[in-house]
Parts: C-alpha cells; sequence; structure tokens
C-alpha cells in the first residue's frame, strides 16, 4: 500500500498539460463549449453498437492519467437517465437497432449524440453487411461524427468540441 | 433565541452549500493521487446546475414512492444538518433528539431510496437496495456500542453534551478507548456513505454496484437532489466525526464571532479527514461483498472493545 | 348476522376502552361473585396495569371489528368464538384471583384456537397451536397452583404479601414455570414454534389480534409474576428475561427477512417485537433487582411502550395483509406486486405501518425502540461489569434487530406493493372495501397518534409503572413537548422533530422552484440496457433481496442449495427446465422440537405395551393402584 502510493506521489501529476499544447487548447476550448451548452458539465454514455472495441479502447484511454478527460468537467456514467451524451461506437448491427433506439429514448432532454469512428460514421468496412444497418445517423439523430478507425484520444476531445458547437 | 435560529441557518446553509465542495475536494484529492490533474473541487456545483436543466425521464412503472423518494432523502438530511453538531456545539434541534434520531434519520432516507430502487422493477435497482439495507443494517450496532463508549465517557449521551465535555477535557479524546471508537466509527462512515473499499461512488459496472444501482434509474432534477443528499449525507458524517473526535475549538456560543471561528476550525479539520479519505480510497481495493460483514465485524469488535476499556478503566 | 355481531364488538371494544382508561387514569374498583365459580370465586380488580391493558385490547379490536365487517361479511363459523376471545382478552388483566385468571386465560386461547382453525386447510397449525398452548398453560397452572398452596390463597393481593417470606427455591420454581407459560404465550424463543403457524392460519382480523393483543397478555403475566407477585427476586431471573429477549429479537427478524409468506413474516416480526418488547422487562427487573428503581421504571415505561406501539402497527399490518389476501387471494410475496397503483389506500397504510414497525421517525416504533435504547445506556449507572457487558450486548442485538428490521420491511412492502404484478392475481386486484380501509385507516391514525402524543403517553405510563418499580421513572416533560430522560441525559421531542420533516420536505420543492429548475417529466420504459421488454419475472424476487442475508448469516439459516437442471432427451446441451431451491433449515426443530417430538413418540411406543385394550388387564391396574395406595396411605 505504501509502496504504491510512494510510487503514484513519486510520478507526480502525469496529465499532459505543456507537452501537449494542442490537446491542452482543444481541451480549454471544449471546456468552454461545455460552459455554454451544459454549465461546464458533460455526462457521457458510451454505446457499442457492434464495435470492433479498437474505439472503446481509445476511449479509455480518455479517462486515464494523460488525457484525463474529467479535468474538463466530463465523465463517464453508467446509466443513460444520467447521461447529457451518447457517445456510440461501431456499425449499428440488425440486433442493436432497437436497444440503440431505446437507449436514446431513455436519455433526458437535451442530449447529443456523437458517433465514434469510421464505422459509426458509416458503417466503415461492414458497410453493406447483411448484419449491419450502416451507420449511427441511420437509427438515431446524430450531432457529430468523429472519424478515424479508431480515432486517437485526440481526435475524440476535439470531436466532442465539433458536436457541442454545432448544436448551438 | 435569536441566537440558537442564527446558528440553526448558518448550520443549514454550511450543509447545504459546503456539500458538493467536500465531494468535490474529494474527488480532487484522489484524481492528484493518482497523478491526475482532476476536475476542480467545484465540479459537483457544476453537476447539480446542470441536472436542474435537463428533463426527468420516469420509468412508467413506478409510482409516486419513487417521485417522493428524493425529495424524502433531501428532507431527511436538512432536518439531520440541524441535530448534528457543525459549527455550533448545541444545534438549534439538538434537543430534540440525539445521536439515536440522527441514525434513524439516515436509515429513513435509505430506506425509502432502497424502495425506490425496487419501484422500477429493474433487476439492478432491486440488487442496489438489498445491498444496501444489508450494509445499513449490519453497520448499526457498531453505531450504538460506540455512540454508548462515548456516552459513557462524557456522561450524555446528547451529542452537543459529548461535545462539550470533550472539549472541556480534550484528553479524553486521546485515551486508547476514544480512538477505537474514531476506528469503528470511521469504517461505519465508509459503509454507510458508500465509498471504498465497501461500494466504489465511481463504478460503471452494475454487478459491483451497491448506491449506484439503487439510483439508476433518476434523471434530471430527482438525480440532483439524490446527489445533493448524498454529499450532505458524507458531510455530515464526516463533521460527525471531526466534532466528536478531534473536539477542539466547538463553539458553545452562538455570537458571530465564535460561528465563525466554528466555521474555520470546522473546514480545518473537514480538510484533514478528507485527505484520509482520498488516501485510503486510493490505496484500498473493493472488498467482494461477502468480505463486507468482515470488516463490519471488524468495526463492531473495536467498538465492543472501547466500550469494555471504559469499564475496566473506571 | 356477521354484521350485527362484529357492528357489537365494535361498541363492546369502544365501552371497554372507556372503562380502561378510566383505570389507567387511576380509577379501582373491584367486582366480586363468589358464587360464579369454584375455588375462591369470580373475582375482578381495576389497577392501572389491568387498565392499561384492557385499553390495549379495547383499542385494537374496535377498529379491527370493524374491519372485520366488510372482510368477513357471511361469516357464519366462529363469531361466537371472536366475541369469546375478545370477551376473554378483556377478562385477563383485570382478574384478581387465580381461577379467574386460569378460566378467562383457556377460554381465550380455546376461543382462538376455534379461530385459528376455522378455514380449511389450517388443522396442522391450529394442532400446533393447541399443544404448545397448553403445555404453556400447564406451566402457568402449575406455578399458580405451587405458589397459591404456599401461600394459602389464590388471591393475587395475598401473594404480593406472603412472597417475601417463601424459600428462595421455591420461589425460583414458580418463577420459572410462570415465566416458562407466559413465555410461550408471547412466543419468546425457543417457545415460539406456534405462532408463525397459527397466526398466519387465522383469519387476517383474527391474527391482528393474535399478533397484536393476545401475545401482550403474555409480557402481561411475565410483568406480575416477576415484578408483583414474587418481589424481590434474584438478579438471574431478569438476566434471563433479558437475554431471552435479545434472542426473541434477533431470532424474530432474521426469520423475518427471509419468510415469502406475507402474513407468516408478520408472524415472525411479531416475536421481534415481543422480543423488543421483553428486553425492556429483563431490563427493568435488572434495575429492580439491584436497587435502582427509577432506572426500571424508566425501561418499564418503554416496554409498555412498545407493547402498545406494536398493537397499533401489527394490527395494521395484519389488516393490509388481509387487504391483500382479500384482493388477490394469496400471501405469497412472489405472488404479488404492482399494487400500489390498484389498491393505493391499503399501500399507503401498509407502507406506514412498515415504517412505524421498522423504528423509524416521525412515528411510534421510533419513540420506543428510542426510550428503549436509553434505558438500556442507563446502564452505566450500574457498577457491575458482568452486567455491564450484558447490556452492552443487549444494545448491540437490539440494533442490529433495528437495522434488519428496516430492511426485513423494505422488502416486504417493496416486493408486495411496487414494481410490475407477478402474477394474474396481482394484476387484477382491487382496492378494499370501505370499512376495511376505514379499519386501516384508523389505526395508522393511532400510529401517527402514539408517536405525537408522546408527553402524554409517557405521563400516563409514568403512574402504571411505578407500583412495579417502587420509583418514578427519570423522566421530565419540557417545552415543545420535549421528553427528557435521566436530567439532561437525553432528550426527545417527537413534535418538533415532526414539523421539522414535514418543513424539510417542503424545502427542496422551494429551492428547486428558486433554483429554475425544469418541471417536466417524460415517461419512458425502465432501463434495462436496451433489453426488448421487461416483465415481472426480471424483477428482484423475495427470494433474491434477501440472499445477502442469507449469505451473511449462514450459519443461522443454513440453508440448503438445489439446483436441478433437466437437459432435453435428444441432446444434453438444450436445458428443458431449472428449478432452484433454498430453504432454509430452522435450529429450533432440528436440535430442539425434532429430538423432543422423538423422544415422545417413542416414550408413547413404549407404553402401547401395556395400552392394550383388554378391558379385565385396566380392571387389573385399578386394583394394582388401589393396593398400592392403602399401602402407601
Amino acid at each position: 500500500m505504501l509502496r504504491q502510493l510512494r510510487a503514484a506521489l513519486g510520478a507526480g501529476i502525469v496529465t499532459e498539460a505543456p507537452p501537449a499544447p494542442e490537446v491542452e487548447a482543444l481541451g480549454v476550448r471544449l471546456a468552454e463549449e461545455i460552459r455554454r451548452r451544459f454549465g461546464r458539465s458533460l455526462a457521457i454514455r458510451q454505446v457499442d453498437a457492434g464495435s470492433c472495441n479498437g474505439c472503446e479502447l481509445e476511449i479509455g484511454g480518455l479517462t486515464g492519467p494523460h488525457y484525463d478527460l474529467e479535468r474538463f468537467g466530463l465523465h463517464i456514467v453508467a446509466s443513460p437517465r444520467h447521461a447529457d451524451c451518447l457517445l456510440v461506437t461501431g456499425p449499428v448491427t440488425r440486433n442493436m437497432v432497437e436497444p440503440l433506439r431505446r437507449t436514446w429514448q431513455a436519455t433526458p432532454d437535451p442530449k447529443i449524440v456523437i458517433a465514434v469512428g469510421d464505422c459509426g460514421r458509416d458503417g466503415g468496412i461492414f458497410a453493406g453487411s447483411y448484419a449491419v444497418v450502416g451507420g449511427v445517423a441511420d437509427v438515431i439523430p446524430v450531432d457529430a461524427v468523429i472519424p478515424g478507425c479508431p480515432p486517437s484520444p485526440r481526435a475524440l476531445l476535439a470531436g466532442l468540441l465539433d458536436a457541442l458547437g454545432r448544436r448551438r | 433565541m435569536t441566537g440558537a435560529l442564527g446558528a440553526g441557518i448558518l448550520q443549514l446553509a454550511v450543509v447545504a452549500a459546503g456539500a458538493p465542495l467536500l465531494r468535490g475536494l474529494t474527488r480532487t484529492l484522489k484524481a492528484r493521487l493518482v497523478g491526475r490533474r482532476g476536475p476542480g473541487p467545484l465540479q459537483p456545483y457544476r453537476d447539480l446546475g446542470k441536472l436542474l436543466g435537463k428533463e426527468a425521464v420516469v420509468s412508467s412503472t413506478t409510482s409516486w414512492i419513487f417521485r417522493v423518494t428524493p425529495y424524502v432523502l433531501a428532507a431527511t438530511m436538512l432536518v439531520a444538518a440541524l441535530v448534528v453538531p457543525v459549527v455550533v456545539a448545541r444545534p438549534p434541534l439538538g434537543f430534540a433528539g440525539n445521536a439515536i434520531l440522527l441514525m434513524a434519520l439516515f436509515v429513513l432516507g435509505t430506506f425509502f431510496l432502497a424502495l425506490a430502487g425496487l419501484d422500477a422493477g429493474s433487476a439492478f435497482g432491486g440488487m442496489g437496495s438489498s445491498r444496501e439495507v444489508a450494509v445499513a443494517a449490519l453497520a448499526e450496532p457498531t453505531v450504538i456500542l460506540a455512540i454508548f463508549a462515548l456516552a459513557m465517557r462524557a456522561g450524555t449521551i446528547d451529542l452537543g453534551g459529548v461535545v462539550e465535555r470533550l472539549g472541556d477535557e480534550p484528553a479524553l479524546a486521546l485515551s486508547p478507548g476514544h480512538l477505537m471508537a474514531f476506528a469503528a466509527f470511521f469504517i461505519v462512515m465508509l459503509a454507510e456513505t458508500g465509498r471504498l473499499p465497501v461500494d466504489n461512488p465511481a463504478t460503471h459496472l452494475e454487478l459491483t454496484m451497491i448506491h449506484e444501482a439503487m439510483v439508476l434509474e433518476y434523471s434530471g432534477r430527482y438525480l440532483a437532489l439524490v446527489e445533493w443528499a448524498s454529499a450532505m449525507k458524507l458531510f455530515l458524517f464526516l463533521s460527525l466525526l471531526a466534532n466528536l473526535f478531534l473536539p477542539w475549538g466547538v463553539p458553545s456560543a452562538t455570537t458571530p464571532a465564535a460561528l465563525g471561528l466554528g466555521a474555520v476550525v470546522l473546514a480545518g479539520k473537514l480538510l484533514v479527514l478528507a485527505a484520509a479519505l482520498a488516501l485510503i480510497e486510493t490505496t484500498v481495493a473493493k472488498l467482494r461483498l461477502f468480505r463486507v460483514p468482515e470488516l463490519l465485524a471488524g468495526s463492531f469488535v473495536l467498538a465492543l472493545l472501547s466500550v469494555t476499556t471504559v469499564f475496566l478503566l473506571r | 348476522m356477521s354484521t350485527l355481531v362484529y357492528g357489537f364488538a365494535v361498541l363492546g371494544s369502544l365501552v371497554a376502552a372507556a372503562v380502561g382508561i378510566h383505570g389507567l387514569a387511576g380509577g379501582t374498583w373491584t367486582l366480586v361473585a363468589p358464587g360464579l365459580l369454584p375455588l375462591g370465586g369470580f373475582a375482578i380488580a381495576m389497577d392501572r396495569l389491568g387498565g392499561f391493558f384492557l385499553t390495549l385490547v379495547a383499542a385494537a379490536a374496535a377498529p379491527v371489528s370493524l374491519y372485520a365487517i366488510d372482510y368477513d361479511r357471511g361469516a357464519r363459523r366462529g363469531l361466537l368464538a371472536y366475541l369469546a376471545f375478545l370477551g376473554a382478552m378483556a377478562l385477563v388483566p383485570l382478574a384478581a384471583n387465580a381461577m379467574t385468571f386460569l378460566v378467562a386465560w383457556e377460554l381465550m386461547s380455546l376461543a382462538s384456537w376455534l379461530l385459528v382453525g376455522r378455514e380449511p386447510g389450517t388443522s396442522r397449525p391450529a394442532w400446533a397451536y393447541a399443544v404448545m398452548t397448553h403445555a404453556g398453560f400447564a406451566c402457568v397452572l402449575a406455578g399458580m397452583l405451587l405458589l397459591g398452596a404456599r401461600a394459602g390463597s389464590l388471591a393475587f393481593a395475598d401473594w404480593r404479601a406472603v412472597a417475601p417470606a417463601l424459600d428462595g427455591t421455591t420461589r425460583s420454581v414458580v418463577f420459572v414455570l410462570l415465566a416458562l407459560g407466559f413465555a410461550s404465550k408471547a412466543g419468546a424463543i425457543p417457545l415460539h414454534v406456534w405462532l408463525p403457524l397459527a397466526h398466519p392460519a387465522a383469519p387476517s382480523h383474527v391474527s391482528a389480534l393474535m399478533s397484536g393483543v393476545m401475545v401482550k397478555l403474555g409480557v402481561y403475566g411475565l410483568l406480575r409474576a416477576g415484578l408483583e407477585w414474587l418481589v424481590p427476586g434474584p438478579v438471574w431471573w431478569a438476566a434471563a428475561v433479558l437475554l431471552a429477549g435479545v434472542a426473541s429479537a434477533l431470532v424474530g427478524v432474521l426469520y423475518t427477512l427471509v419468510e415469502r409468506d406475507l402474513k407468516r413474516l408478520l408472524a415472525f416480526s411479531t416475536i421481534e417485537n415481543v422480543g423488543i418488547v421483553l428486553i425492556g422487562v429483563g431490563a427493568g427487573m435488572v434495575f429492580r433487582a439491584e436497587g435502582l428503581g427509577a432506572l426500571a421504571a424508566l425501561a418499564l415505561v418503554a416496554a409498555l411502550y412498545h407493547a402498545a406501539n406494536h398493537a397499533a402497527f401489527k394490527a395494521l399490518l395484519f389488516l393490509g395483509a388481509g387487504s391483500v389476501l382479500h384482493a388477490t387471494g394469496t400471501r405469497s410475496l412472489d405472488a404479488c406486486g404492482g399494487l400500489v397503483k390498484r389498491m393505493p389506500w391499503t399501500a399507503a397504510a401498509f407502507l406506514l405501518g412498515s415504517v412505524a414497525i421498522a423504528g423509524l421517525p416521525p412515528l411510534n416504533g421510533f419513540v420506543s425502540e428510542w426510550l428503549t435504547f436509553q434505558a438500556l445506556l442507563q446502564n452505566l449507572r450500574l457498577p457491575r461489569p458482568e452486567l455491564n457487558l450484558l447490556f452492552a450486548v443487549a444494545l448491540a442485538g437490539l440494533a442490529l434487530t433495528v437495522g434488519l428490521a428496516a430492511a426485513a420491511f423494505v422488502r416486504a412492502f417493496g416486493i408486495t406493493f411496487l414494481a410490475l404484478p407477478r402474477s394474474e392475481a396481482a394484476a387484477g386486484a382491487h382496492e378494499a372495501p370501505p370499512l376495511m380501509r376505514a379499519g386501516m385507516v384508523a389505526t395508522a391514525l393511532g400510529c401517527v397518534a402514539l408517536a405525537l402524543g408522546v408527553t402524554w403517553i409517557v405521563s400516563g405510563l409514568a403512574a402504571v409503572v411505578e407500583p412495579l418499580a417502587g420509583a418514578a421513572p427519570p423522566l421530565a416533560v419540557q417545552a415543545w413537548g420535549t421528553v427528557d430522560v435521566g436530567q439532561g441525559f437525553a432528550a426527545l421531542s417527537m413534535p418538533v422533530v415532526g414539523v421539522a420533516l414535514a418543513l424539510a420536505l417542503a424545502a427542496p420543492l422551494v429551492a428547486l422552484r428558486l433554483a429554475g429548475a425544469r418541471r417536466d417529466r417524460r415517461t419512458y420504459e425502465t432501463w434495462g440496457c436496451g433489453r426488448m421488454l421487461q416483465t415481472a419475472r426480471m424483477e428482484y424476487t423475495a427470494a433474491s433481496f434477501a440472499s445477502p442475508f442469507k449469505r451473511v448469516f449462514d450459519f443461522f439459516y443454513r440453508p440448503d442449495r438445489r439446483v436441478d437442471v433437466r437437459a432435453h432427451a435428444e441432446s444434453r446441451f438444450f436445458v428443458e427446465a431449472t428449478t432452484y431451491a433454498s430453504p432454509t433449515r430452522s435450529i429450533f426443530d432440528d436440535w430442539l422440537y425434532g429430538p423432543v417430538g422423538r423422544a415422545i413418540g417413542q416414550a408413547t411406543t413404549v407404553a402401547r405395551t401395556i395400552q392394550s385394550g383388554h378391558p379385565n388387564l385396566y380392571l387389573a391396574y385399578i386394583l394394582a393402584a388401589l393396593v398400592a395406595m392403602l399401602v402407601l396411605g
């Protein structure tokens, strides 16, 4: 326990502030957008609509010490009832159409939807398959798309900003 | 009378307004301890403000109990804020009950929240309810014995009386029995307010949830009330720990100067306790649900030892 | 016919309540009819304690009888037994000599036995009840006859005067006999086994009276025996009562937690609450034996207060359970659900009763449990470490009981009334008819009144217990409806707590309005991770809710786990049916009643060899007995 604590304190704060100016700048702009729309507080519910889990890995990276999503007032929540934003990944498989719709219905207004990854945009390499219906926008209204296969955490932050700006 | 009224209003204001700050502070400290920058301490206010601007989505399965519960929960905490010595030793409703009333108020809130968890008919809610009431029930004996140990030292069970008695004779607070009671009460605080290692307030996995699972259905203003109430519960528990076990600088008088001093001293003590809480939460892992009773049994033994030392040293 | 009988019972109860309150306020009178009964005649006398219990009986019987007018409409059987039951219960606390007491006691048992066995399929519970209640009666009879023989009188007033002169062994034997008899009526551990069988089997209004009132008469007997007839007693009597109280409270609540039959659940909770009353009585007896009369009075006030409270909320809960049974035809928690929307009055009443029985403010259960806690905490004025430790155990036991009771009633109310209906019967449930609702509302108001009227009730009870404890309790009534305990040791003001909670309930409403919160609400299905449909089969059941408790207390429940998976004939990968059962085993059946029952069975097998059925043999037995008597004489 002490060893663990010593290691943590010894390492100091590893959140990348000055060494990654681009991300930091994005983050500051992002926080301003959120202030306007959601008072600098955005609860995100992540929905996997058929993803290969590549995007999930990158989203997971957002919550770690390096990118530290929480410093901007963003956090990931466990229920769509608590959420302001649905972060949807993957080509929407036929089995996930109805659950995705229900999740969207279950989220209280006002809310935003962000499709993540090339699959979320239009089905990506799975487009046209008999098992998928296409991008997220084919099922629920999408406010922003964050392309990439998978998008990096930095791109994810940029995309969030885009979404909040567009809704204004 | 005006002094008591002023003290009451001040206590209510401190608890109602300060609770989210304390919660934010613990979160920030926790983030710093794991090398993150983390949200600012004011983040909970922003979260609450945002929730007030959102619509409430309510399950069609639920009844009036689900909608009434957030108000009951907030009400129990507000009344409790007038019973616990926060900035003065003798709060306005201190005469109306004592530690047992306080615990019963907390259980009243838990009772309704557990019913609300069952009301939506989701398995998550039922699971959370069942676990929450189990933990709350198993924590009760420790609370009563710890109070008994304090009452025996102070000669009264009145919370204000205990605080004043210990304030007059601070050496009492350093006796081994008192320290054991403190440890027991601290563990109970962890369990009752849903902190690690009993419950993880930041978990996203339904199967490991206790408190979170009950509130999965709440949204909008209802969720804001529930979150606010649970922040107040943490604040009240920590204040109680601070004033019962670090009994210095709690004013008996209700003059503005004394109240101001009380508020400053309280802020210092709470900062220390919040840091201790953050330290514990970053260094221990969550216990398996069925190991929690062992932890609570340990706290019970500590409380019992605390009681027996009083008999032996008498 | 039934309407007439129950209507008469309502009126009679109101009259009896008036008489009881007169006695409670200090009125005394005696009524003697020597020719009516042999051995001392029929004699009744009113004192404050008798008045208290008479009030308890009558005040519970009035709303329950009102309820029964609609609940038991058209019944033909058991009406006379019901009246006899009420009359006998009213007579027991007034009896002034052993003969009157025993006749009333037995009449009460017989009448309730008839009522327990009224419905079809209740022969086993009725039988168990008959055996246990008569074993208890035998103990009471033996104890009273022994005491009467030594004292030379069967009048209770004489026992008081003679008891101090008797030798210790006799007094202890008498006390143990009387305590066993009364404790079995009260349902104390381990003499409780009849209670969860008999109380649910009776019609619900009778269950309400059996659980709410009849068991209290066992406590009444114990109070008379331990604190009046046989005073002064050694401290071990008191310690035994205290421990029996703690054990009853814990065992009762543990069974309440896992029971899946609503009325049986309430019956187990009766055992728990009798345990809490006995904790108060036991603590009072300890203080009395140690010469601390004032503290004894405090503990007894707590005990009597809880007895009254339990009568109110247990009657209410049984009436609520009766309404559920009336509406759905089932007592199984797992077959109910969703009733809060279909039976709003019953649900509200049951919720109020649940909050009260869980010992939560601002209702009456909290007040008496608070007082019991204070009485136990006062043991720090007792300079005996071993007794202090006993009290610490009692405190912890009571605290655990109160916590578990809250859990048990979250489960009882939540599974029965909330979420989706789990059966057709529950889905088609209807609200109770008006007089049933009136009965529930009346008992619910009783719960509220018992909480808010704390200052008057405490003053009244202080006068009741003073002769028993030998001193006045350290209770003082102060401004704002405050009751002060032990000169500043602790204080409670229920009116203030009630008003504060009501105001605090309004505070968030105002705060939300001021903060400009949105006030709209959208209704959508329950969140279930996007699954396609929600059915009642996905809900948490009574068994799953109890599962953490079963695991934590597995040393007590000793649950069996049986999982049977039946595969299809063609392939073992296709499951046709899965059955799961996790029954608990009763320690008392396995370790106490099982062996005793087997021993009795073996003894009767042996005895059969001398009971051949030939008349000549019996004549020979008579002859042998006569010869033996002549020789010995």
